[in-house]
């Protein structure tokens, strides 16, 4: 503890010096930022840009399944030749739709703009740290994932279109242009920006995690963390640990694509002739992508159960039920899903005993997963429970974490998800617990700290109206698709009518499809209120919901640097919430026991 | 034009007055100061909300899960019977579990809405609790992954040796089926040989393969195991039979097998169903290009009569092809071409010791 002690000294000299010094240029001050701050708007606006843009997408492929048929030519100044002249939606653009929507989603939206934007705003903020212990790589990560957007962006907009081989991007049918039109340059534009992305996220994740070792201020323990940082934290850590593999299945796939090699491909004869490529195994890229791919759907969960975590205590005027447990499940979560990511291929043609290992690793992860819920549910119990937008949506998201998150179960029963793999099944439940649970997180932290990120409030009435749509909306969207996937619906499909078995329905997915643009709509609500709020919103309270953790302590508007003093010490956890004998109903962490005599339990005093 | 530039006008109008109420709305509730209140009539709103909201979506549930035919029709394959039981076991486990989990949270948000004057009931953690629900889904995932591994090994399991073959390749974007003929045998392949002629790239040299027959739809017998030996010659494609709940990919370079026993005729079915026009389909279920949604072939499941008599009429496939074969086969084979036969149903419909099939298959039928 000593030697961190004298570190975080030095540093905060440091951090005075520096900011009495020299007032930065507008542009490293907002657009080339060192400041996490900024930073984190920055991913902030980027990951609402590129939700748009998903969102978007998924109505138009969402038209063409609820509606087959239907004449489009109103899209035709956007979609162009993409569009025929009869007005139907070319099934090659079909399919560019779902994988870019899928990639936006998962990647640009869950991952960059969930923890981008949270980890960088939060870590230092509740940590007490001054900022990123390296602020260069911090600023160096979002302008690595700009590049990486930019790239992604301009793909969409070239003759042949963007990857169209779903966003988990298999081979052969990734690596070969004359399978599909987007495997062309779309393809080497989507593995171009997505080994940036991977860049982005790696210097982004080495400093979360040195930062939340290093640069913690006095007192704050592990066992003080908030567990927004604990999420944060594993967070990074999967993230690093991850995302490699995919950036060297990216390369691997990079190569056969261009240099001739056979990593991913055999036996292959296409447009009447047969390659050259011998021995390689498209099963292989599987493996590699969903080493990633698994470890993936946790991180972009495991942020939004922090932020819940977080956002429930505070409002149920409570501690979280059971700190320790929420942090143990979360290190199982973290570990299990390194060891369960053959769940995606039961039906790959893998050895089936495999199948039958991955079974029962991916049925213990249940068993964290179901505490996590019941501590959220045990803190709501005897709380007085304060409805803001944020606690809506965390609530909202324990509902989509319980409902998608069952299903789970029984996809990840092998012999089960024979008949339910790759079905629309798989569609509603990732949806669900991944998605739509995500993306409420990413809401919830939205309204909790927008006060602090822009020292104004959002209206809260707004806040109100777009949870209810939104939150019947999805339910409205995703719950119906597990119907269809009971009814053998595949996924991926352009259109139905070409199988007797999948006519019916057709009336559920025109409900489907209109309860999606609803929910889309709704989305402006949120917009227009995010925006307002920002120059409009009534002025926030240095501690509008009364929380515990350090970020309100710094001034309303926080310079680079948080906190014009030294950086507050800490003395407790952040639950104290309702403590019996305190005055009020939070003690924040930076208050010793000696000033909380009539609180203190057996044995809290402060270190000497 | 002028239409939707009234459209424009409507709607810009309406968004006019949304803002407008907006404002009035943010207005009234700064000079009532209800936002310096900690918690006001929106509390108790959003609360009787989620109430209104959880009944509602119970009801819908409910009555859409039990009121509606939604599902698939019952299995017409052996294991299919297994897998859908364990599915639903489990599902009701889920839904149990998915109700009483949401019972507790609405309750609790109902009961517990802010009231000044209460404090929140300081109850940080509670060892016996937390160990009970830990334990408890623990010995239910033990049940069900007992069950899984029971069914998944059952399917899995070596095919029977009284099984027969049919071989099924996936290409962008249909189906091709082979049989192995009379001597239940198939002939060797080899991706190289492939051209428009020869689409399964038959070694035309192996002489298994010269009755080998390639029909448009798959007819299989009610009540005998039936091994698809799957392959892909050009991407990813995945052999998806919804009635039979068999799934398995098509692999290029890696040959897949999957057995099933179908149990009912397409008769039966059709019957059972009250639909004349209904067909067994084959779908593909790995995303494979373009027409990835149009892959369909008809599968026929006949009494084993009707199935024999079929074969019977089934021609070889070097026999539809005699003219590409002689003047493609290496000139010391022409020869030994005999005319080559229609099948005989009586032959063995497994051969003892299978050489030439492709024995690289990652699921070890062994
Ligand atoms: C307006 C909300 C959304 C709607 C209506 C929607 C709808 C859909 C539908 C119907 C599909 C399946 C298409 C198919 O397989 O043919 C799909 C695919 C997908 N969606 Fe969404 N979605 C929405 C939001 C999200 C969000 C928030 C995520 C974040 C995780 C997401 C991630 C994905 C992924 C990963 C796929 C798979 C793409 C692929 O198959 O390659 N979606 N979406
Ligand atoms: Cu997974
Ligand atoms: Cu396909």
């Amino acid at each position: 503890m000593s030697s961190t002690d004298i570190h975080l000294h030095q540093h905060t000299a440091h951090g005075h010096a520096h900011d009495e010094h020299h007032e930065l240029p507008w542009i490293r001050k907002y657009v080339f930022s060192e400041d996490h701050k900024i930073i984190a708007k920055q991913y902030l606006f980027t990951g609402i840009f590129w939700a748009l843009i998903g969102g978007a997408f998924s109505l138009i492929f969402r038209l063409q399944l609820g509606f087959p048929g239907a004449n489009l030519s109103w899209l035709k100044p956007v979609l162009h030749g993409w569009i025929d002249n009869g007005g139907k939606l070319d099934p090659d653009f079909y399919l560019a739709l779902v994988t870019m929507h899928g990639t936006i989603m998962v990647f640009f939206v869950l991952t960059a703009g969930l923890s981008g934007t949270f980890s960088n705003f939060l870590i230092p903020l509740q940590v007490g740290a001054r900022d990123m212990a390296s602020g260069f790589l911090n600023m160096l990560s979002y302008w690595f994932f700009f590049i990486s957007s930019v790239i992604m962006l301009w793909s969409l907009f070239i003759s042949t279109g963007p990857a169209a081989g779903g966003w988990t991007v298999y081979p052969p049918l990734s690596a070969l242009p004359q399978a599909l039109l987007g495997s062309g340059a779309g393809m080497t534009m989507w593995l171009v920006s997505m080994a940036l992305f991977i860049v982005a996220l790696l210097l982004g994740g080495i400093n979360y995690i040195t930062t939340v070792i290093n640069l913690r201020t006095y007192g704050m323990t592990f066992t003080r963390l908030p567990l927004t940082i604990w999420a944060f934290f594993l967070t990074a850590i999967i993230g690093l640990l991850s995302f490699p593999v995919l950036f060297s299945a990216s390369l691997l796939l990079i190569f056969d694509r261009s240099f001739g090699t056979s990593f991913f491909l055999s036996d292959i004869w296409i447009d009447g002739a047969p390659l050259a490529h011998e021995g390689g195994s498209p099963v292989l890229f599987q493996h590699l992508f969903w080493f990633l791919g698994h470890p993936e759907v946790y991180i972009v969960l495991i942020p939004a159960l922090g932020i819940t975590s977080e956002i429930i205590a505070t409002n149920s005027r409570k501690p979280i039920f059971g700190y320790k447990a929420m942090i143990v499940s979360m290190l199982a979560i973290t570990f299990l899903s390194f060891i369960v990511w053959a769940h995606h291929m039961f039906v790959t043609g893998m050895n089936p005993f495999l199948g039958s290992i991955f079974m029962i690793l991916t049925l213990i992860i249940a068993v964290p997963s179901a505490v996590k819920a019941f501590n959220y549910i045990t803190t709501m119990w005897r709380g007085n429970l304060i409805f803001t937008p944020a606690m809506m949506f965390s609530i909202g998201l324990v509902s989509f974490f319980i409902s998608g998150g069952l299903t789970g179960i029984v996809l990840g029963n092998s012999a089960a998800d024979i008949q339910l793999h790759d079905t629309y099944f798989v569609v509603a439940h990732f949806h669900l617990v991944m998605g739509s649970a995500s993306f409420f997180g990413m809401l919830a932290g939205v309204y909790h700290w927008f006060p602090k990120m822009f020292g104004r409030m959002m209206d809260e009435k707004l806040g109100y109206v777009h949870f209810w749509c939104t939150f019947v909306g999805i339910y409205f969207v995703f719950f119906p698709l597990h119907y269809i996937g009971l009814a053998g619906f595949p996924r991926r499909y352009y259109q139905f009518t070409n199988f007797d078995a999948f006519q019916t329905f057709g009336d559920l997915n025109m409900f489907v499809s209109i309860a999606a643009i609803f929910t889309f709509a709704a989305q402006m609500l949120f917009l227009f209120n995010f925006f307002w709020s920002i120059f409009k919103g009534r002025v926030a309270p240095a501690n509008p919901w009364r929380s515990n953790t350090l970020e309100w302590t710094t001034p309303l508007h926080p310079e680079h640097g948080n906190w014009p003093g030294e950086i507050p010490h800490v003395y407790r956890w952040p639950y104290d919430y309702s403590k019996p004998g305190a005055a009020e109903d939070f003690i924040p962490q930076h208050i010793p026991y000696s000033q909380t005599p009539s609180s203190n339990l057996p044995g809290e005093k402060d270190p000497d | 034009m002028s239409q939707s530039l009234e459209i424009g006008i409507a709607v810009v109008l309406i968004l006019a007055i949304l803002v407008l109420i907006f404002r009035i709305q943010a207005l009234v509730s700064v000079m009532r100061g209800s936002y310096r209140k900690r918690a006001g009539l929106s509390n108790k709103v959003n609360a009787i909300l989620f109430v209104v909201f959880a009944l509602v979506g119970f009801g819908t549930f409910f009555w859409f899960s039990f009121g509606t035919e939604y599902h698939l029709p019952v299995s017409s394959s052996e294991h299919g019977i297994h897998t859908d039981f364990m599915f639903w076991l489990t599902m009701a486990i889920l839904v149990i579990a998915f109700v009483i989990t949401h019972i507790f949270m609405i309750s609790f948000i109902y009961k517990y809405q802010f009231d000044e004057n209460r404090k929140a009931y300081f109850y940080p953690e509670n060892h016996k609790l937390e160990f009970v629900w830990t334990i408890i889904p623990a010995i239910v995932m033990v049940v069900l992954v007992y069950y899984g591994y029971r069914t998944w090994n059952d399917i899995f399991k070596m095919a029977p040796a009284d099984r027969m073959e049919i071989e099924v390749m996936g290409q962008q974007f249909n189906w091709l089926v082979r049989y192995p003929g009379a001597d239940g045998k198939l002939g060797s392949h080899s991706y190289k040989k492939i051209s428009p002629d020869n689409q399964f790239g038959l070694i035309l040299e192996d002489q298994t393969g010269w009755d080998d027959f390639a029909p448009r739809e798959i007819h299989i017998p009610k009540g005998k195991p039936v091994l698809l030996r799957i392959r892909a010659r050009d991407v990813l494609h995945s052999v998806y039979l919804p009635h039979f709940r068999v799934k398995m990919d098509a692999v290029p370079g890696m040959p897949t097998t999957f057995w099933f026993t179908p149990i009912q005729t397409t008769a039966e079915k059709r019957e059972e169903l009250g639909n004349p026009n209904f067909n067994f389909e084959l779908a593909c279920a790995e995303l494979c290009g373009r027409g990835h949604f149009s892959m369909r072939y008809i599968l026929v499941v006949d009494e084993p009569e009707n199935y024999k008599k079929w074969v019977a009429e089934q021609k070889a496939w070097a026999e539809v092809n005699r003219e590409y074969v002689v003047k493609t086969i290496k000139p010391e084979y022409k020869d030994k071409l005999p005319e080559i036969k229609v099948a005989t149903p009586d032959a063995p419909t497994v051969a003892p010791a299978d050489t030439t099939t492709p024995k690289a298959t990652a699921l070890n039928i062994k």
